[in-house]
């Protein structure tokens, strides 16, 4: 059993004193884990850090085996951020979501896809990282089958003047409809539904997370009796510093 | 086959690191071999390290006396404080014999698939020595010299961030090329790194 793919590293583990259990993320096999023989050692530990994008060669014996990567660097990214911090708490929280949400062996090619635009943003420090980011995180609802409609109000079927969004269903509100009931509602940042400006505002960002965690919570960890991961929280918070800690 | 005490010594030594089933034997057989000269000295040795070495409860390193010889020593300067990942990394450092400031040893980083939050590390502890040299007068730098992996610099960014309130200088070692090496053996990621932190000559 042999297949070649690319894939961009999750995590990595060490297994005994030399080799490293790898978890990669590409976009035909989807979260694969595999053995990397040597992979504890000083020579492979740089191609193995996460968020490196490789290209893989996975044997086994059989499918349902662990089985072994052989592995050459395509681009290793987060070299060109490790002196950024909030970067690279994007960069540890989007592959600790993907590593914690995303079963074994299920392709997702457009989650792949959406990451791989995420650092190239990331790398080359465009302004609109932010809002890609929190694009990023609505795709991975919507991959795990919790995607928030966000096209029409849910009250008026209406496309304009939304400005809220239920925290119960996650579809959109337009402020007319939203009433009294406005205070109880996420606020819709304006990114997520117009032509994002080049650089989205920090408050907006802020929006685009809470919007994103809440459903991340109500769907993926509460149901599971988990927390948030720390690197989302502590991502998060550098947008809010008061859930720093949270 | 050998004896309930041989078995036993030889299943403690395969648990060292570097050390398999058949090395652990071969390592007892060679003690056994030289009881006088080699068995009964590491014997006294490990219990002697068992009885006093201990972790120093102000840096975290290991000696055995506490504060450990770094802290008690009056030539180092106080107004310096290095932050290693592991007991080793400091051993590292004390042997280039170019460091003359404190350390302190976080014992990891942090690291979500592992559990290891900021409770987990000797991070309080370098908090309390920060606040206590900002209410001496000291002005303190704080040197971070962690693993250049993801893991490594995203602590160290948090560190600087939860030092900022003490308002000491906060630096990290520099990124490149090693003493040494030669471009076509490095890797991408220290090549990006390298150019990135270029140097102006003339």
């Amino acid at each position: 059993m042999e297949w070649r793919d690319e894939g961009i590293v999750l995590s990595r583990r060490a297994l005994g004193e030399r080799d490293a259990l790898l978890v990669l993320f590409t976009p035909d096999h989807g979260r694969h884990l595999g053995i990397v023989k040597g992979g504890a050692g000083r020579r492979r530990g740089p191609l193995l850090q996460p968020g490196n994008r490789l290209e893989a060669t996975w044997r086994a014996r059989l499918e349902r085996h662990l089985g072994q990567f052989d592995l050459e660097a395509i681009r290793l990214y987060p070299a060109g951020f490790l002196d950024r911090p909030r970067e690279l708490a994007a960069l540890a929280s989007a592959l600790v979501l993907l590593d914690v949400t995303l079963p074994e062996r299920d392709p997702h090619p457009r989650l792949y896809a959406a990451l791989l635009a995420l650092l190239e943003h990331l790398a080359a420090s465009a302004p609109d990282w932010p809002a890609a980011y929190v694009e990023f995180e609505l795709l991975l609802l919507a991959e795990l089958g919790f995607g928030l409609d966000l096209a029409s109000c849910a009250v008026t079927g209406e496309g304009r003047d939304l400005a809220y969004v239920s925290p119960k269903t996650g579809r959109a509100v337009s402020r007319g409809a939203a009433g009294e009931w406005a205070s109880r509602l996420l606020p819709l940042p304006a990114f997520l539904i117009g032509e994002a400006p080049a650089e989205v505002p920090a408050g907006e960002i802020a929006q685009g997370l809470r919007l994103a965690g809440h459903f991340l919570n109500r769907h993926i960890f509460e149901p599971a009796d988990r927390l948030m991961p720390a690197p989302r929280v502590r991502f998060a918070g550098l947008w809010h510093p008061e859930e720093e800690d949270g | 086959m050998a004896s309930i005490e041989i078995e036993r010594l030889v299943r403690f030594l395969g648990r060292l690191p570097g050390l398999g089933p058949r090395s652990a034997q071969r390592v007892a057989l060679a003690l056994m071999k030289r009881p006088d000269t080699l068995l009964r000295p590491l014997a006294d040795a490990l219990t002697l390290c068992a009885d006093r070495v201990r972790t120093c409860g102000v840096c975290g390193n290991l000696d055995a006396v506490d504060p450990c010889a770094v802290c008690r020593d009056p030539e180092r300067d106080r107004g310096t404080i290095c932050v290693v990942q592991e007991v080793d990394d400091l051993w590292a450092l004390e042997r280039s014999g170019t460091y003359r400031g404190l350390y302190h040893v976080l014992g990891g980083t942090l690291s979500a698939l592992d559990g290891r939050g900021p409770e987990e590390l000797r991070i309080a502890g370098l908090l309390a020595r920060a606040e206590a040299a900002k209410a001496e007068g000291v002005a303190l730098e704080v040197v971070l010299a962690l693993g250049v992996t993801v893991e490594g610099q995203t602590t160290g960014h948090y560190l600087a961030e939860r030092l900022t309130p003490f308002g000491c200088a906060v630096s990290r070692l520099a990124q490149g090329v090693p003493v040494g090496g030669e471009m076509n053996y490095l890797d991408e990621g220290t090549i990006e790194a390298a150019l990135r932190a270029r140097q102006r000559i003339v």
